[in-house]
C-alpha cells in the first residue's frame, strides 16, 4: 500500500512554483520582485533535487548535496543582484525595469 | 591517488588559486597608496601561469569522478589562458587610470582570475554538481565587472540585465537538471544515460538544460541579453564575454553532446540545426544596421557562433577539432578588434562607426590590425578566419547537411557587406574632425602584436589543425 506524497505531486508543485516564478520575473514593475521571483525559480529547481532523492533515489545523496550548492550559488546571486540595483537607485531614484531604457538599438 | 598526483594533475587549477590567494593577501596587507605596485605583480605571475599550461596535460580522473581531465580538456585551458593573457595586456592603460584610482584594480584581476578558475572546473566537469558552480563561478563575476564603472548608468544598466538574466537561464537550468535527475538517479557525467534515453521526461529537462547554456553562448532566441551588455559594459569585460566565456561554453557544450549526450542525438541535432540557422540569419541581418561599434560586434559575434554550430552538428573527432581550431582563431581576431576599439576609446572616448571615417590617415598602424581583424571575421582566404570557417564548412558538408551548408555561405556573403563597411569608412573616407594621432602604451602594442601574429600564423602553418585533431581523436 502507497502512502503519503507521490513523485508525480512533488513535480506537480514544483513545475507550478517554476511557472510562477517565470511569470513574475516578466511581468513584476520591480526589481526586486523581479530577483524574488528568480529565487521562486530556483527554490523549484532545488525543491525537486531533496525531494526526487527521498523519494525515488534512496540509495545515494546526490540530490540533497546539490540542493546545498544551489542554495549557496542563490544567495550570491541575490547579493550581487541587489549591490547593483542599489547602485541603480543611487543614480536613477527609482527601480522599475521598464526606466532602464539607456540601451536601445 | 596521493597528493602530489592531485597536485600536478589539477596545476592549472591550483596554480590560478595561488595567484588569487597572493593577491587578496596583497589587498590586505599592502598600503593604499602603493596598490599600483600590484598589476605588474598580477600580470607577471599570469604570463608564468599561461606559459605553464603549454607543458601537455595527461589523462586522469580526480574526487571519484567529479573532476576528469585529458590532453584535449588541457589544451582549451591553454587557449583561455592565452585569450585572458591577452586581455590583460589590452586593459592595460584602462586599469591603470580609471580603476587604479578608484581602488579597484586589484578586485579586477581578482574576479577575472575567479571567472577564469571557474572555467577550468566547467571544462573539467564529471559530474552535474562541478558543471553547476563552474557555470555560476564563471558568470557571476562577469555581472559585478559589467558594472564596475560605478558612475555610469549605461555599465549599471548593463550589469543588472546580465545578472538577472542569468540568475533566469541558471534556474532555468537547474530545473531541467532536476528533471533529468528524477530519471537517470545520478548527477555523474559517466554512464548518466544509459539505457534511459527514451523517456519524455528526460528529453524535456535535456531541452531545459540545453537553453541554460545556449544562453551563455548567446545562440539566437537567448540573445537579447548580449548586444545590451556588450555596450554597456567596459570594454575589457566584453571582450571577456564575447571571447572567453563564449569559448568556454562552447567547448563544455561540444563536450556534453558528443559525449554525455551522444544517445540523444536525434533529439539535440534537430535542435541545434534550427538555432543555427536562426543565430547566423538574425546575428547578421542585425549586424547590419548598426552604428556603435561595440553593438556591431556583439551581433558579428551572434553570427560567429550560429557557424560553431555546425562543427559540433558534424561531430566525431574531426567536427570537435574543427570547432577548436575556430575557436582558437576566433579568439585571436576578435580580440584583435576588441584591442583598436579599446586603444581608441582609452584615447578619444569614441566607440562611434561614423568616428572610425578616414582612421588610417591618422592612425594607419591601429586601422590595419582591424582591417586584418575585420578580414579574419569575414573569411577573406589569406588571413586565419578563412581557414576555420572552410573546415567547418567541409566538416558539416563531410556528414552531408548541404542545406544548412548553403545558407551559411550565403550568411557568409551578407557578412561580407557590414564587415567592409567600417573597413570603407577608415581607409576610403576623409572626415573633416577625424580621431586625432593616439600614441598606444607598450603593453597595448604587445596584445595587439600577439593578434596580429595569431591570425597570420593560425592560417599559413598548418600543423595546428593537425596537432588539434590528433587531441581529439584521442578524445573520442
Amino acid at each position: 500500500m502507497e502512502t503519503g506524497i507521490q513523485i508525480g505531486d512533488v513535480l506537480l508543485v514544483t513545475s507550478i512554483m517554476f511557472f510562477i516564478g517565470v511569470y513574475g520575473f516578466v511581468t513584476r514593475k520591480n526589481l526586486i520582485a523581479v530577483l524574488m521571483s528568480l529565487e521562486i525559480i530556483i527554490n523549484a529547481a532545488a525543491i525537486n533535487f531533496v525531494l526526487i532523492n527521498k523519494l525515488v533515489f534512496t540509495t545515494n545523496l546526490h540530490g540533497v548535496f546539490f540542493t546545498f550548492f544551489i542554495l549557496a550559488v542563490a544567495a550570491v546571486e541575490v547579493a550581487i543582484g541587489l549591490v547593483i540595483i542599489l547602485n541603480l537607485y543611487r543614480l536613477k531614484d527609482s527601480i522599475d525595469p521598464e526606466e532602464i531604457t539607456t540601451l536601445k538599438h | 591517488m596521493n597528493w602530489i598526483d592531485i597536485v600536478t594533475i589539477m596545476r592549472d587549477e591550483w596554480s590560478i588559486i595561488g595567484i588569487l590567494i597572493l593577491l587578496l593577501a596583497g589587498e590586505i596587507l599592502v598600503d593604499k597608496k602603493q596598490l599600483s605596485m600590484l598589476i605588474p605583480i598580477a600580470i607577471g605571475l599570469f604570463v608564468l601561469h599561461t606559459a605553464m599550461s603549454f607543458i601537455p596535460g595527461d589523462k586522469a580522473t580526480l574526487f571519484g569522478g567529479m573532476y576528469r581531465t585529458n590532453e584535449m580538456m588541457h589544451f582549451m585551458k591553454a587557449i583561455l589562458n592565452v585569450a585572458v593573457l591577452i586581455i590583460l595586456f589590452q586593459s592595460y592603460d584602462w586599469v591603470k587610470t580609471t580603476l587604479l584610482p578608484n581602488g579597484m584594480a586589484n578586485a579586477f584581476y581578482m574576479l577575472l582570475f575567479a571567472v577564469l578558475s571557474g572555467m577550468y572546473f566547467l571544462i573539467s566537469a564529471g559530474d552535474f554538481i562541478m558543471f553547476f558552480i563552474g557555470f555560476e563561478l564563471s558568470t557571476l563575476p562577469i555581472a559585478a565587472m559589467a558594472a564596475f564603472q560605478l558612475k555610469e548608468m549605461r555599465s549599471t544598466e548593463a550589469g543588472i540585465k546580465l545578472v538577472l538574466l542569468a540568475g533566469l537561464a541558471s534556474g532555468i537550468m537547474l530545473y531541467g537538471i532536476s528533471l533529468m535527475y528524477a530519471v537517470t538517479g545520478t548527477l555523474y557525467f559517466d554512464g548518466f544515460l544509459s539505457a534511459y534515453y527514451h523517456e519524455p521526461l528526460l528529453v524535456f529537462g535535456f531541452i531545459l538544460f540545453l537553453s541554460g547554456l545556449a544562453f551563455k553562448i548567446s545562440l539566437v532566441p537567448f540573445h537579447f541579453w548580449a548586444p545590451d551588455v556588450y555596450e554597456g559594459a567596459p570594454i575589457a569585460i566584453t571582450s571577456l564575454l564575447s571571447v572567453v566565456s563564449k569559448a568556454a561554453s562552447v567547448f563544455i557544450l561540444m563536450i556534453l553532446l558528443l559525449t554525455v549526450f551522444k544517445d540523444l542525438s536525434d533529439a539535440w541535432k534537430m535542435v541545434l540545426y534550427i538555432l543555427a540557422v536562426l543565430t547566423m540569419t538574425i546575428g547578421n541581418l542585425f549586424a547590419l544596421r548598426q552604428t556603435n561599434m561595440k553593438r556591431f560586434l556583439a551581433f558579428s559575434s551572434i553570427a560567429q557562433a550560429g557557424f560553431i554550430l555546425l562543427g559540433i552538428l558534424a561531430g566525431g573527432a574531426v567536427g570537435a577539432a574543427t570547432v577548436i581550431y575556430f575557436v582558437l582563431i576566433y579568439v585571436f581576431t576578435n580580440l584583435g578588434a576588441f584591442g583598436v576599439i579599446q586603444a581608441i576609446k582609452d584615447e578619444s572616448g569614441k566607440e562611434d562607426m561614423t568616428d572610425y571615417t578616414g582612421l588610417y590617415r591618422t592612425n594607419p598602424k591601429l586601422s590595419l590590425v582591424l582591417v586584418l581583424a575585420l578580414f579574419s571575421l569575414a573569411g577573406i582566404p589569406p588571413v586565419a578566419g578563412f581557414f576555420g570557417k572552410f573546415f567547418l564548412f567541409s566538416a558539416a558538408a563531410g556528414k552531408g547537411y548541404y542545406i544548412l551548408l548553403i545558407i551559411a555561405v550565403i550568411n557568409v556573403t551578407i557578412s561580407l557587406y557590414y564587415y567592409l563597411l567600417p573597413i570603407r569608412a577608415m581607409l576610403l573616407r576623409t572626415s573633416d574632425t577625424p580621431i586625432p594621432t593616439t600614441k598606444s602604451g607598450n603593453m597595448m602594442r604587445i596584445g595587439l602584436l600577439i593578434c596580429v601574429a595569431g591570425i597570420m600564423i593560425l592560417g599559413l602553418y598548418s600543423p595546428v589543425y593537425s596537432f588539434v585533431l590528433g587531441l581529439t581523436q584521442s578524445w573520442l
